[in-house]
């Protein structure tokens, strides 16, 4: 069984990480994954399920996991990662990854912002968002990711969601899976809850997640 | 040996027969002087084999982490690298640094700092050994011919697989393009590769600490795991030492016009002996010290501005009371001749 989280209360990390667990023991494939985790909330992952993992470096977890994937072609490999680890330090890789068109799994937890290390601008932090890096508002557009993966390979399984929607998560947790293992990249979005730096208590996290994160953007397959 | 084993080969391809020979399955790579050679020579050599791939990467970093994901599968894989590309490197090297990784890596070091030549140096000996982030611990051969060059990568394969830290096989410019005539004899058992992480066996393998106390008995292991490593591969070589006055110490490509200049200083009636670090590290601490208690004077002998006399000093005994002199010829060739001047000065 998964160990205790050692996530923040109210996280959206443990989410993603026990469907991704029911989807990989519902078909078997526990021994077969090996969870790679980019640094940054997503670290934190490194002994919470019964599955191979091992932390790398910021924005390095696709490159090991192309590695790790042409050493073990057998393996489910997937890159766990933040959306600065994705879309900031970690893009280029990402994207010649997805240009490659790499069998791995890339999971994306996109929360607006570096949360480790206390709250400051994230590629993906929206015009306006005050964070510890942009206190009079973040002045740039966020990056998309997805959309931006999805230029670059056709064949690849590409998606967003967001962690207040289980079914969606379970759904395209399944799709990313299956792509890898018909030999194709993967990469799956999931917009997800951070109390601690969006500075929310209780049911405005959610709110926070559905009236910033959800209406900027888009959820589904692209 | 027999004329079959004789061959007209480069520094490059040198490397490449070595690493084939040594059971290296996967490169990664990218482009750069004067490194290139051996990427393009590998795969000229694998790209019709189904069990050895190559692929070059976006870029050094990439190449460097897909390593690291490559050896943790259980695959003997490599880079090639060279100046900028070493700096870079250093990203992956350090993660290999902290997590222990069989991480080969073969840098041909070019003139600097920045992209300085493309051509030659001995300035990359810092970043070989201690370029990472914290105090990771190495392996580091600096061969001085195309045949030693053939031993020592087969040996940074071998040892980096055995003990578990990166490993470089640190050469330069000049000798990755000499051609020469070699006889690649080496007869030496390979050991074979383990995945560290596999379907097998589970797993949870971290390379950041919660507590100051775990990192501390992480790296108090890992100094003593290189301190035993260091009694069973620390490698030098010391020529026409015996009842020497002066001793140069040289490493690389340039012991071999250092060997040339003691031809003729001994004709000339002086007594002057090489002593040539093979692994620069762990560094041949013992072997530099008893020689430097027979002598009257160190001289060291490098392409760069004193890497290589950083490390005697450092590697000195303290209760050693001895002048250091040295020719110091930074990212360019150094030839017998202004050797056997500077000895003379």
């Amino acid at each position: 069984m998964a160990k205790e989280a050692k996530f923040c209360p109210g996280c959206g990390h443990p989410i993603v990480l026990r469907f991704l667990h029911m989807i990989l023991r519902e078909k078997e494939l526990e021994s077969k994954a090996v969870l790679g985790l980019d640094i940054g909330c997503s670290l934190l992952a490194w002994d919470f399920l019964p599955v191979n993992t091992f932390q790398t470096h910021h924005g390095r977890v696709t490159s090991t996991m192309v590695g790790y994937k042409r050493a073990q072609p057998n393996s489910l490999s997937f890159a766990y990662t933040g959306d600065g680890g994705a879309y900031a330090i970690g893009m280029q890789s990402l994207m010649w990854a997805a240009i490659r068109n790499e069998p791995i799994t890339v999971i994306v937890v996109n929360n607006s912002n570096y949360a480790m290390t206390g709250g400051q601008q994230a590629p993906t932090s929206f015009k306006g968002q005050i964070t510890d890096t942009s206190p009079s508002g973040c002045g740039d557009e966020p990056v998309f990711g997805p959309e931006l993966v999805r230029q670059v390979n056709k064949k690849a399984f590409i998606a967003r969601t967001a962690v207040n929607d289980p079914k969606q998560v379970k759904e395209y947790l399944e799709k990313a899976i299956e792509a890898q293992q018909n030999g194709n990249f993967a990469m799956v979005e999931f917009l997800s809850y951070c109390p601690l730096n969006w500075k929310t208590v209780g049911i405005e996290t959610n709110n926070y997640l559905n009236d910033n994160l959800k209406m900027l953007f888009p959820v589904g397959e692209f | 040996m027999s004329e079959k084993q004789r061959q007209f080969l480069t520094g490059a391809e040198v490397v490449v027969q070595a690493c084939l020979d040594a059971g290296a399955t996967q490169m990664y790579g990218y482009p750069i002087t004067p490194g290139t050679e051996v990427l393009t020579g590998w795969i000229n050599q694998v790209d019709k084999l189904e069990d050895k791939m190559y692929l070059q990467t976006e870029d050094e970093i990439a190449a460097g982490f897909a390593i690291c994901g490559a050896v943790m599968g259980g695959k003997k894989a490599f880079t090639a690298t060279a100046g900028p590309g070493t700096t870079l490197m250093q990203d992956a090297m350090s993660m290999a640094d902290g997590m222990r990784l069989p991480f080969v890596a073969i840098i041909i070091q070019r003139g600097g700092p920045s992209s300085g030549t493309v051509i030659y140096s001995q300035q990359e000996v810092n970043l070989a050994i201690h370029g990472g982030n914290g105090e990771g611990m190495r392996l580091v051969y600096s061969p001085s011919n195309l045949e030693e060059m053939y031993e020592l990568t087969r040996l940074t394969f071998n040892n980096a697989w055995k003990y578990r830290f990166p490993s470089v096989l640190l050469s330069d410019g000049f000798l990755m393009k000499t051609r020469q005539p070699v006889e690649l004899n080496f007869e030496i058992e390979n050991v074979e590769p383990t995945a560290l992480v596999s379907p097998e066996v589970q797993k949870n393998i971290r390379n950041i600490y919660s507590f100051e106390e775990e990192l501390r008995l992480e790296l108090e292991n890992q100094e003593k795991d290189f301190n035993k490593m260091a009694e069973e591969v620390t490698k030098s070589e010391s020529y026409k030492v015996e009842d020497c006055d002066e001793l140069i110490i040289a490493h690389g490509i340039v012991a071999g016009a250092v060997k040339e200049a003691i031809e003729e200083l001994e004709s000339q009636g002086k007594k002057v002996g090489l002593f040539r670090p093979i692994t620069l590290s762990p560094f041949p601490k013992d072997e530099l010290n008893k020689l430097a208690k027979q002598v009257k004077r160190l001289f060291v002998v490098e392409s760069s501005m004193g890497q290589l006399r950083d490390l005697v000093k450092q590697n000195l005994d303290s209760k050693i009371s001895i002048e250091i002199d040295g020719l110091y010829r930074p990212a360019v060739g150094i030839e017998s001749e202004e050797i056997i001047k500077a000895i003379n000065k």
